[in-house]
């Protein structure tokens, strides 16, 4: 008798079960979006000047740079690797583009070129050394991205690149960040920011990249279980290799709104963008419950993270404070992840 | 003489008895074969001996008083040592062979004397030199080789003042001349007054090398003897008892059209060469033990495990270096290991089913998914997959209807020749019914199939020919009348054919 009765609470759960069931499942599924629109509302009566039209683009415009280093990491995270170099090729981007413009006067063309070109190269000696060399991909990130720092300080011999700089030969710097340049990270189109629209354009073209083309799919299969897809016929080294060569291409797209927005060419500038972009794109794990890395998820990361940042310093939480935030937010957005399911799942 | 009794044990799992009254027992001394088919019980009995496992009824006695054993270090007190079959499971790569042996002495007890490095080398230098293994102390033991690690683990058991070793297909990774050292010291131990239980499919190696053995079958003891007084082809009747309805395979006519041949195809991760030669709508049979091999050839015949050699295929020389490359060649690999190799269990249906063909599901660079809905709706329909719907996740399929998608996917008409390894492991019968008929049917297209397993009576059922594997190389070839379980049985443990009728 007893023992019917214990069975019979096992299997049959009261409300309260079903009820916390349904809200861990909706949480799953809608949490990251419901902080967005807490943190919104918060924001907006605490602070008047939050929900104007200037301070929204001016968010987006903000994490236009983050977003866009995001996805080159989502493009990692999907094949089960990590790209721990994004944010000194960012600088390296920046600094080639700068350099191209201010000291050898290069035209448009040409100063975008040059940093695409070197974030391509980045992409390269990282799928060369995690896919061939195998080197775990933690570590060998992690030297690139030593590596690529120091070219870039060695290159700018650790001096900013701006308008009209002196130069060694005791002149002052042949070339200026042209207006077209400039356009890119300061322009606006229909009263929209450029960079916010770029980022937009590209969100929407890596969704429909990875959701609706065969490298798309392969890319996910090759991360969900590398020997599987191996055993179907799929190059899994050369896929593995697109996602490294795309992460450094938009490390490299990044860079070039990065010095175009600042129009300085800032040495170490894409430092700090590692980190907001490896959140942003593991916060994107989170949204409408997806549970694998992907472009909408970590775009609402990043906006997540900006809508934060913009609305604290509104609030004048001082800068440094804002990391403990930006923490515990991440934390927030992972456990929705994977509270629901097995760790297993997520092999980061 | 002293002796380790294990007297009437039970142990059921869930409602399955996977022991049934088994009485064994090994003296001092002697080295006692434990011989078995797969699930016959072995491994349980031994695990409940080295104290993995509780026993649901029974003793366990040593030197006629009842010892009780919970845990693996009550066995490893009472002086029970077990060396398995996943050496690395039982040692610390990253440190010296000196640090593995005397590791028993840090993890006993709480000791506040300082550890001398020095007197850490001595002790370890005395075990080995005592039982005559030359090693350095003071290597690393992720540097040693498997029989080294062995040899340590024994060497480990032995300075723990084992007086009964149990050893798990001990030889089984090992190469001839490791295999001739392991024996050298098994020798030794027995001298010592070590009792010795050996577990292993190899029967030349037991005939050799131990005095009595024991079978069992389905759970049950079924005899202990002295080895010295039977023949192998005893010993096996007597693990594979009765045969219980002789269904034989209907022989059908072999198109004379070659599919598929290789020649000396060498397999890296067995050191030997295969082969090998399928016709067009032949079932071909690899039968083998674990450990012979068998998953490891069929990685390789598709390209999976850097095997070098010619491929015949379709009359036409091919070179193979990849499993992409055996794809664009018409071949297909069902493996094993389901979960890990087979499917995607993270993705649909129809993005595992459609993997391997979805060029023909691409325009231009981009999917055509509604061409791919359709396509798999006939493929669940066609192969009577259970699934809620094209667009459910594979994990929460059942392993059976996980395998057909893992066949199904394969299924087209640029695939000529089908490997599959172990594709009945862990799917009911049912299943393993419909799975059959698929196979079959594909024989019946004219596909040619190579279908690797243990489990011989399977082969019977639906092989034209069947190849025995033992260590890594096909040995013999049975077909029609000769295919008797035992004849395979004899083979697949090493027996000579012309020893049969002795």
């Amino acid at each position: 008798m007893k023992q019917t009765v214990e069975v019979k609470g096992q299997y049959s759960p009261g409300a309260n079960f079903v009820i916390k069931e349904k809200l861990v499942h909706f949480l799953f599924r809608y949490g990251t979006l419901l902080v967005i629109a807490l943190l919104i509302l918060f924001f907006s009566v605490t602070n008047e000047r939050f929900l104007t039209y200037s301070n929204f683009t001016d968010i987006l415009r903000s994490i236009s740079i983050v977003t866009l280093v995001a996805l080159g990491v989502t493009f990692t995270l999907i094949v089960g690797g990590f790209d721990l170099s994004v944010g000194s090729t960012v600088s390296l981007a920046t600094i080639g583009s700068a350099a191209a413009l201010v000291w050898y006067r290069q035209e448009l063309l040409i100063a975008l070129l040059i940093p695409l070109l070197l974030g391509l190269v980045v992409g390269l000696i990282n799928s060369f050394i995690v896919v061939k060399i195998k080197i775990p991909d933690l570590l060998a990130t992690l030297a690139v991205m030593y590596i690529v720092n120091g070219i870039q300080l060695t290159y700018t011999k650790g001096f900013s690149i701006y308008n009209n700089m002196p130069m060694a030969d005791g002149g002052t710097a042949p070339g200026v960040f042209i207006p077209s340049f400039l356009f890119i990270g300061q322009g606006k189109l229909f009263s929209i920011p450029f960079p916010a629209i770029l980022m937009i354009f590209f969100v929407i073209i890596v969704h429909l990249f990875l959701s609706y083309t065969k490298a798309g799919r392969l890319l996910y299969v090759t991360g969900a279980n590398r020997e599987a897809a191996r055993l179907s016929g799929v190059p899994v080294e050369r896929y593995r290799m697109y996602a490294y060569v795309l992460s450094g291409l938009f490390a490299s797209i990044a860079g070039i709104v990065l010095a175009s927005r600042i129009g300085t060419g800032q040495i170490s500038a894409g430092a700090p963008l590692l980190m907001d972009g490896v959140a942003a794109a593991l916060i994107g794990y989170s949204v409408l419950g997806q549970g694998k890395p992907n472009p909408f998820g970590t775009f609402i990361g990043a906006v997540l993270i900006g809508i934060l940042l913009n609305g604290l310093t509104m609030m004048n939480v001082p800068y440094y404070a804002q990391d403990i935030v930006k923490g515990t937010i991440l934390v927030a957005a992972l456990a929705f992840t994977f509270y629901q399911k097995k760790a297993a799942d997520f092999k980061i | 003489m002293s002796q380790l009794i294990m007297r009437n044990i039970n142990k059921r799992f869930d409602k399955m008895e996977v022991l049934k009254n088994v009485t064994f027992s090994v003296k001092a001394g002697e080295v006692h074969a434990l011989l078995g088919v797969n699930g016959a019980g072995k491994s349980t009995l031994m695990k409940i001996l080295a104290g993995d496992y509780e026993k649901d009824g029974g003793t366990i006695e040593m030197d006629g008083k009842e010892i009780a054993i919970g845990s693996p270090s009550d066995a490893k007190r009472h002086g029970i040592g077990i060396v398995v079959q996943e050496v690395d499971t039982a040692l610390f790569p990253t440190l010296s062979i000196a640090e593995n042996l005397v590791i028993d002495d840090y993890t006993s007890g709480f000791k506040l004397s300082r550890l001398s490095w020095r007197s850490i080398r001595k002790q370890a230098e005395a075990i080995l030199t005592e039982m005559n293994i030359l090693l350095d102390v003071n290597k690393q033991v992720a540097d040693c080789s498997l029989s080294e690690k062995q040899m340590i683990l024994i060497a480990r058991a032995i300075a723990g003042n084992v007086r009964y070793l149990i050893l798990d297909e001990p030889t089984a990774p090992l190469s001839e001349n490791e295999t001739e050292t392991l024996f050298r010291l098994i020798k030794k131990l027995r001298e010592k007054g070590v009792g010795i239980i050996y577990i292993s499919h190899r029967m030349p190696e037991i005939k050799r090398i131990s005095d009595r053995f024991t079978v069992l079958r389905d759970g049950k003891l079924i005899t202990t003897e002295e080895i010295k007084n039977t023949t192998t082809g005893q010993i096996i009747r007597q693990m594979l008892g009765k045969s219980l309805q002789n269904v034989k395979r209907q022989p059908k006519p072999i198109s004379p059209n070659t599919l598929l041949e290789v020649k000396k195809l060498h397999v890296p991760d067995t050191g030997k060469e295969i082969t090998l030669k399928v016709h067009e709508g032949e079932i071909v049979g690899i039968a083998g033990l674990v450990g012979a091999g068998k998953s490891e050839t069929a990685k390789a015949l598709f390209g999976a495990g850097s095997a070098k050699g010619s491929w015949i295929i379709n009359g036409k020389d091919r070179k193979i270096v990849s499993p992409y490359d055996a794809l664009k060649h018409g071949l297909s690999l069902v493996p094993e290991e389901r979960r890990k190799e087979g499917i995607v269990t993270g993705h649909s249906v129809a993005h595992n089913l459609s993997l391997p063909s979805l060029k023909s599901f691409t325009k231009f660079g981009w999917l055509q998914l509604k061409k791919e809905k359709v396509f798999s709706k006939d493929k669940i329909k066609q192969l009577g997959i259970v699934a809620p719907s094209e667009e459910s996740l594979l994990k929460n399929l059942s392993g059976g209807n996980q395998q057909k998608v893992a066949i199904g996917k394969w299924i087209s008409q640029d695939r000529n020749v089908f490997l599959f390894d172990e594709p009945t492991k862990g799917i009911d019968v049912n299943a393993k019914r419909e799975i059959f008929q698929l196979i079959d049917l594909l024989a019946g297209q004219g596909k040619g199939i190579v279908y690797f397993t243990s489990e011989i009576e399977e082969l019977l059922l639906i092989a034209d020919r069947i190849l025995v594997m033992y260590d890594g190389e096909i040995t013999s070839s049975f077909t029609g009348a000769e295919a008797t379980r035992e004849n395979i049985m004899q083979a697949a443990t090493g027996g000579k054919l012309s020893e049969t009728n002795s």
